[in-house]
């Protein structure tokens, strides 16, 4: 896997994803500053890390949106490359018009730091074949705009064609308020682009690779995608 | 020239900060608020006098940076 992580003045996890990429991968990911204007070649997977680019000025992910790298990303993305985006990185896809949707701020206004369960909707795409349909998932959530909107046509068009991916639930897979953290409809935690090929998560997989630290559930996305591109090649 | 791009949440956008400044203005006791929404106001300064050149330009900057037209409404207004 020859792995492309995104840096933007302002994002803070792109060590981490970094490094769990090489843990999973044996490959060192290529660190890509936002003014290049293409991504290395040969790059298999574009990965949006986590943070508050640009201060999250105008809007989260606004501005990043709007820099060179992501017209590069914008071609990639069009032509069926990977693209992970990971909270700031899901924002950021949603303002570069690579996923329908926005962020809003938490409904209780809180910045929510914590492990959530994921309930993994659908096994067999490139992000999900590490995980088993219905699987649940521990993972850390670092954000306080994940409340994930659209309008009903979009949300319709995506619960349609199987588009969620992840959702927030409890730990034996209820789907309820209470468990829902940030007020996301639908309890949406994580959705693919119509071709499948982008990704947008607001939970941190890449913090929960390691048993050192605690639960591994992360693993098994990242482990997908280096199986789903072993098997592609 | 001067000018100023109002960027407003659609209706129906649940709008958290607009409901925290509401509950806010009653905890001061100042009755009558019915209802918050919070929006953004751009001041921007134009060069050149042509009024519709402006306008349009400013149309360009709204639709593709300064609001999010998935959720905001923007109003333009070019002030001379």
């Amino acid at each position: 896997m020859k792995a492309a992580v995104l840096v933007f003045p302002g994002i803070n996890r792109e060590r981490d994803m970094a490094r769990t990429l090489r843990l999973i991968s044996g490959r060192e990911a290529a660190m890509v500053w936002h003014a290049e204007r293409e991504l290395p070649p040969g790059t298999d997977l574009v990965v949006i890390p986590g943070g508050f680019s640009y201060g999250d000025y105008l809007r989260c992910g606004a501005i990043a949106a709007r820099s060179p790298i992501m017209d590069a990303v914008r071609a990639y993305a069009g032509n069926g490359g990977l693209v992970l985006g990971v909270c700031n990185g899901f924002q950021i896809l949603c303002e570069a018009g690579l996923l329908p949707g926005v962020l809003m701020r938490n409904e209780n206004m809180r910045f929510i730091c914590r492990d959530v369960y994921l309930r993994v909707e659908r096994s067999g795409t490139p992000f999900t074949r590490g995980y088993n349909a219905g699987q649940m998932i521990r993972v850390p959530v670092a954000h306080g705009e994940g409340n994930y909107i659209a309008d009903g046509e979009t949300i319709s068009r995506l619960e349609g064609e199987g588009r969620v991916l992840f959702r927030y639930s409890s730990p034996n897979g209820m789907i309820d308020p209470n468990w829902n953290h940030n007020g996301a409809i639908n309890a949406i935690a994580g959705i693919v682009n119509e071709g499948g090929n982008v990704l947008g998560l607001m939970p941190h997989p890449e913090n929960h690779v390691e048993a050192v630290i605690g639960p591994t559930d992360g693993r098994g996305l990242f482990a997908g995608l280096v199986d789903h591109l072993a098997k592609a090649a | 020239m001067k000018a100023r791009v109002t960027v407003t949440l659609k209706s129906g956008i649940l709008d958290p900060q607009g409901k925290a400044i509401e509950g806010a203005l009653r905890s001061l006791g100042l009755a009558g608020v019915s209802s918050v929404r919070q929006g953004k106001v751009f001041d921007i300064e134009i060069e050149g006098g042509d009024h519709d050149k402006a306008e349009a330009l400013l149309k360009q900057a709204a639709d593709r940076l300064l609001a999010n037209t998935v959720i905001e409404n923007y109003r333009v207004d070019v002030l001379g």
